[in-house]
């Protein structure tokens, strides 16, 4: 995957971009607002991470300008401003998903792919199979190995944001944020208690662990052994 | 002195003055002008009728005794102080008899009312009288003159113009003294204000405005900034005092962090060991990271506004979520939790933040609500959400051992942890934070005592209009 880190705090930018390259992507670095705008336009990008405060152009009128010629390459913004109002206004430039400094690499990564997966049009599929677990949207059922498993309404839209994201770490924000709609940060380890009662239901016992926890960032759900 | 003089005309309250008093200078001319002329209209009139009672009288002796009696009644009235004016001359212009001497040729005079110039016999030339006469052509083309000297109305005249200018003089000397006295009385003000104002962009931050007891719209002005300078005053004050806060309390875990990381440089002896000394530091900065948004999100209500964010939110269904999502973790807790929501609330505020509170005031209870050992009741958490007196109360209860009436007040307070609490983890922000998202939204945050066990209240505004009863959902 091609990233475009914009951020002008040259060191935090050599880092996001190092790392990214680390977890297997390419990733190009501008340090302003009018040079990220230019790399934006020319090069194909998957997915672009746009500091809010940058020189000569600021963020969110980079994404203006973006959008306004039509490109719909996704944007993750990064910011220094956490404040409630803050989001709203960068979502409505045209922003994609929305990241508070000080972040957690993990966390930012984890976003990164979802973005581009969300570009995938294979995203939108009506059923997802990862191993012997299928998951039907339009029906509303889940199998694994061909028998049916019971699900609750929320544990339904939990499993199928994991599988829409089969391969990909999803953090636990991202959980709260896509399947509970809620923007804020709980103490304490509540989604944990979620997917344990969803590994229980779609792991009983038979066939293999699916729904893994990736220490320190999140959960996967992958088939292992294919 | 000059410059104090053109500060004076620069003032609108001089200029103000100035287009008044020109408005009134023009109205006391026309009305002296007026009266003036309407004086001088009666004064004619007058004079005409008077003139015209004397001919008709003459004419009666003309009638009676011809012109020699006309001659003999002329000259006995002639002689009378302050008589009419009576003049006969014949064909030649030669004066037959009368007790007046004409400035003009007589003989040009034609019949009817005229104006002329004139003297008394005994009097030089230099005097200018006036006289309004009326001329007859008698048989003998004997010319007859019947009139009244001018003098009175003259004078009246004179009296007026007189008046006039002085009026005038008076006008513009008062209306200029009572506009420089206007203009030096607001211009003090104004430099007295703005006086105040300077000291304070000085950083003298405690002055303010002067107020006299006038009452006046300068002071009203007065009034207003100092409330405005008073509440600047107050925001500034919270801001100093917040920032100190901040660096006071982010010091202890910013110590904290310092030296768990010096301390596994030091003792780490295996990769394994620094590894988890560096994940041990990303743990600890997380927690800076939530205590630093915490309170900036505790700042922020406290001196700040939403308005931007405020948007309507189903409140039932943000309850019921926050207890569907906590219902398991509960339940594994050991303290079942259930809700107990009324339907259809909406309410309009900022969804993140409420749900923030409510997250808080759930795992508060989570953290402290076991009941204390040898307690009859068994554990649970009640989430509740009920319009109440027009306001709507969210509500999570416990059966813990509450927190005792003295205590009540303080853990609303920044970093407050009652002492049986310090075992758990935490920083003492959470209640804090749920007051501070009540203030913000312009409610109330109550404990109570669930006997047993502690009841958090948030008390919000809810909109007047808002009755599942009389607006039926379709």
């Amino acid at each position: 995957m091609k990233i475009l880190v914009v951020e002008d705090d040259v060191e935090a930018g050599r880092y996001l971009a190092r790392a990214l390259t680390e977890a297997g992507h390419v990733a190009d670095h501008a340090v302003d607002g009018e040079q990220g705008l230019e790399m934006a336009l020319s090069g194909s990008y998957d997915v672009l991470i746009v500091d809010r405060m940058l020189p000569k152009r600021d963020g969110l009128s980079l994404i203006m300008a973006l959008r306004s010629e039509k490109r719909t390459t996704p944007v993750l913004i990064l910011s220094a401003l956490g404040q409630v109002d803050d989001r709203v206004l960068g979502l409505r430039a045209g922003g994609d998903d929305y990241l508070t400094k000080p972040y957690a690499f993990t966390e930012c990564l984890a976003r990164v792919e979802a973005l581009a997966r969300r570009q995938n049009p294979q995203s939108a599929q009506l059923t997802y199979r990862v191993g012997d677990l299928e998951l039907d949207r339009l029906a509303h059922r889940v199998t694994r190995a061909g028998e049916e498993i019971l699900l609750q309404p929320r544990e339904f839209r939990l499993l199928e944001y994991l599988m829409r994201h089969a391969g990909q770490v999803v953090t636990r924000t991202m959980l709260l944020e896509n399947v509970w709609d809620y923007h804020f940060d709980p103490q304490t380890n509540v989604i944990d208690v979620h997917i344990s009662r969803l590994r229980g239901k779609i792991e009983r016992g038979q066939g293999a662990a699916l729904l893994h926890t990736v220490r320190g960032a999140g959960y996967m759900i992958r088939d292992n052994e294919r | 002195m000059r410059q104090a003089a053109g500060r004076i005309f620069r003032t609108s309250a001089f200029r103000l003055s100035a287009v008044y008093l020109l408005i009134f200078v023009f109205f006391a001319v026309f009305v002296l002008g007026y009266l003036a002329w309407n004086t001088r209209r009666l004064l004619d009139a007058q004079i005409t009728e008077t003139i015209e009672t004397e001919i008709s009288s003459l004419a009666e002796q003309y009638r009676i005794g011809g012109v020699r009696q006309l001659i003999v009644t002329m000259e006995r009235r002639g002689r009378q102080s302050g008589s009419f004016l009576y003049l006969l001359v014949d064909p030649r212009g030669d004066s037959v008899t009368g007790n007046a001497i004409l400035r003009v040729p007589a003989l040009d005079q034609k019949p009817g009312w005229v104006e002329l110039p004139f003297n008394w016999p005994d009097e030089s030339e230099e005097v200018r009288r006036l006289a309004k006469l009326r001329v007859f052509v008698l048989p003998g083309n004997l010319r007859l003159f019947v009139g009244r000297d001018l003098e009175e109305r003259a004078r009246l005249q004179e009296a007026i113009r007189r008046a006039r200018g002085w009026s005038l003089l008076m006008v513009l000397l008062l209306g200029g003294f009572g506009a420089w006295f206007v203009t030096r009385k607001v211009l003090s003000r104004v430099d007295g204000i703005a006086g105040a104002t300077a000291r304070i962009m000085d950083g003298n931050l405690a002055e303010r405005l002067p107020v006299t007891n006038a009452d006046d719209e300068f002071d009203r002005l007065a009034i207003h900034l100092n409330q405005m300078l008073d509440r600047m005053g107050e925001l500034m004050a919270g801001l100093r005092e917040l920032s100190d806060n901040v660096a006071h309390d982010l010091r202890t875990p910013l110590t904290r962090l310092r030296n768990g990381a010096e301390e596994s440089l030091r003792n780490a002896q295996s990769l394994e060991e620094s590894r988890h000394g560096l994940e041990r530091a990303i743990e600890e900065s997380d927690q800076l990271i939530r205590i630093f948004d915490a309170l900036l999100m505790i700042a922020r209500a406290e001196t700040g506004n939403l308005s931007t964010s405020l948007q309507e939110i189903a409140l039932d269904e943000l309850a019921a979520g926050i207890a569907e999502l906590y219902e398991p973790l509960a339940e594994e807790a050991g303290m079942p939790l259930r809700s107990d929501i009324e339907p259809g609330l909406k309410l309009k505020a900022n969804r993140a933040l409420i749900g923030q509170a409510l997250s808080n005031l759930v795992e508060n209870a989570l953290k402290y609500g076991l009941p204390p050992e040898g307690s009859d009741r068994a554990a649970e958490i009640e989430l509740s959400v009920h319009r109440r007196e027009g306001r709507i109360e969210l509500s999570v209860s416990d059966r813990g051992p509450g927190i005792p009436d003295d205590d009540r007040e303080r853990v609303l307070e920044r970093f407050v942890r009652l002492d049986r609490s310090r075992a758990k983890p935490g920083f003492g922000l959470g209640l804090s934070l749920v007051n501070a998202v009540a203030r913000l939204h312009g409610g109330t945050l109550r404990l109570e005592d669930n006997a047993p066990g502690l009841r958090v209240v948030l008390v919000l505004p809810a909109p007047l209009v808002n009755d599942p009863e009389i607006v039926p959902s379709p």
